[in-house]
């Protein structure tokens, strides 16, 4: 039952290469959280990991499976934040708009105050309501969940993100509002006037700031995965840097070496194949 | 027949470790890498040493010693090459670091003569086989020999000061440290320095006589996956109710709110003593003044 006063529910969702996963990833979680619960408007129920399908076909990605399980060793510990396998086992890439569209179907689903008539109108209206987004990008109205008792999804992610939304040809438009604008955005920046000034100079995320959450990190750290595989290569210590059942993990699978780090090195990033197809045809 | 001598390494680290965390345990690893990459290999770390400092130190919040060491007891369980060492922490009263060093070489165990084969296998237990690998492959032999030799050399174990850039530049606060005894320190013991960008130990070390005078005594290694972790933040986290998961260990956050270590009033603690050492040298120039 919804009431004012009582706080919404969020499930915090990170899309992502967790390539390998770090302490710095599960970090930008308990911010996150933390801050959802400050406002007073938020309990934050559920936290997921959800690592990109080989289909992404990033420079020095490794197999999915092995990613899945150390993000899977990294949570292990964690009451709250989980891994979801889904997208990681599609074949082609999916695009992140799609993957919430996926979780949002699965949370409405597993709602126990969820009213099926109710939902099957609302899909039909968010069907038309998609149609006519598409036809007409300025008048589209994007709508957050209203629906009683299903929890509000949002995207959990860092400065880095948020800005990789101005590369061209990386992100759909369409993609982006119906991210900022249905989902919402929690973003996790270190010198959060970056972040800020991003949003100020582009017209659809300063449309939808109202949805996007700036969270400061206080305890700034660069523990990026691409730096860990390079500490990795040159034989280095990664210890401390990510949890320890994932180092292990690591050291008994051998991963990461030069040769890992090569893969894809002559393949066109996904997303920017199928756009620029798209924009070619 | 190759035959390269290295010479092992044990590393100090004093501290308040209130509480340990993650970014402690880094530099242990940072600088141990950075002995075995450096100078061809010169240096064969074997041990860490954590050395908590006794309550007499009086630093504002500081928690009673048998937390301190308790915690980075749990956090160094699955470490096999670094430990915690109490004996600074059950002394009377505060100790000065350079006791602390003294202390500890003490007791260390001197190589007595070993062939080369026993040694190398005492420095292949403390690396991982990742870096076995990248030694093989780098071609850096540790130790070839033929069997048939052994080997006539007595080893002591080198014991090295490990610290940040903030120690390094304490050096130069008045009152902190004796001159004799960062002498001695940085002389007869040596210095592991770790840093982060935006530091510069090597201008500070410049403008030191001292310093300058051992400079090759002093290691500096840099951490380059910058990280701002300090048991500062740690504490202020707590106090206000945020989540410190992912910088320390679980066990170290467990036994944290088992015992309700750190509040506002623990931060308290402390706040209207001067902190030990420079009591000491304010009492040393008043006697000087009589």
């Amino acid at each position: 039952m919804e009431k004012s006063g009582e706080r919404k529910e969020v499930v915090l969702l990170a899309c992502g290469s967790f390539n390998p996963i770090t302490n710095m990833h599960l970090r930008l979680f308990e911010l996150a959280r933390d801050h959802l619960h400050e406002t007073g408007k938020y309990k934050v129920i559920k936290g997921m990991i959800s690592p990109v399908g080989d289909g992404y076909k990033k420079k020095g990605l490794i197999e999915a499976h092995h990613r899945v399980a150390m993000a899977e060793l990294a949570t292990r510990s964690s009451d709250w934040v989980t891994v979801d396998t889904w997208e990681s086992l599609q074949e082609e890439w999916v695009e992140t708009a799609q993957v919430f569209r996926h979780h949002y179907q699965q949370l409405s689903s597993n709602s126990s105050e969820y009213n099926k008539d109710d939902d099957v109108i609302l899909i039909k209206k968010k069907k038309r309501k998609l149609e006519k987004e598409e036809a007409a990008l300025e008048k589209t109205v994007p709508y957050r969940s209203e629906t009683k008792g299903v929890p509000e999804l949002k995207l959990l992610c860092g400065a880095d993100l948020l800005e990789s939304f101005g590369t061209p040809n990386l992100w759909k438009q369409e993609d982006i509002i119906e991210i900022v604008g249905k989902f919402g955005l929690v973003c996790i920046s270190r010198g959060g006037t970056n972040a800020q000034k991003f949003i100020y100079e582009s017209d659809v995320l300063w449309k939808y700031k109202n949805n996007i959450a700036v969270v400061e990190e206080w305890i700034p750290n660069e523990i990026s995965a691409t730096r860990i595989r390079r500490s990795l290569r040159r034989g280095r210590s990664v210890r401390y840097l990510l949890p320890e059942l994932v180092v292990d993990y690591i050291e008994k699978n051998d991963l990461y070496s030069a040769e890992s780090e090569e893969k894809n090195a002559d393949v066109i990033l996904a997303p920017l194949q199928r756009y620029t197809k798209d924009a070619n045809n | 027949m190759k035959m390269v001598t290295r010479i092992p390494v044990a590393l100090l680290a004093c501290g308040s470790f209130n509480p340990i965390t993650n970014m402690h345990m880094r530099l242990f690893e940072l600088a141990r890498d950075h002995l075995h990459h450096t100078d061809k290999g010169r240096y064969m770390v074997v041990e860490g040493i954590i050395s908590p400092v006794s309550d007499k130190y009086s630093k504002k919040g500081l928690v009673p010693a048998k937390h301190r060491v308790a915690m980075a007891q749990l956090a160094l369980e699955t470490s096999d090459w670094i430990r915690v060492d109490p004996w600074e922490s059950e002394q009377q009263q505060w100790s000065e670091t350079v006791k602390v060093l003294r202390q500890h070489v003490r007791y260390s165990v001197p190589l007595a003569d070993c062939p080369a084969q026993q040694q190398s296998s005492t420095f292949m237990k403390t690396v991982s086989e990742r870096e076995k690998k990248y030694w093989e492959k780098s071609q850096n032999s540790l130790i070839e020999k033929s069997s048939s030799e052994g080997w006539q050399r007595t080893f002591l174990l080198e014991l090295k000061l490990l610290c940040g850039a903030d120690v390094l530049e304490s050096f130069g606060t008045p009152d902190l440290w004796r001159k004799e005894h960062i002498e001695e320190i940085v002389g007869k013991f040596g210095l592991v320095c770790v840093s982060r960008s935006g530091t510069d130990p090597q201008q500070f070390i410049h403008e030191s006589d001292i310093l300058s005078k051992y400079d090759h005594n002093i290691h500096l290694a840099r951490e380059w996956i910058q990280n701002e972790l300090s048991a500062t933040q740690v504490r202020r986290a707590l106090r206000r109710g945020k989540s410190i998961k992912y910088l320390l260990p679980d066990s170290v956050i467990d036994y944290i709110k088992q015992h309700n270590i750190y509040t506002a009033d623990s931060e308290q603690a402390n706040s209207s003593e001067t902190l030990q050492p420079l009591k000491l040298q304010s009492t040393v120039v008043n006697l000087l003044n009589d």
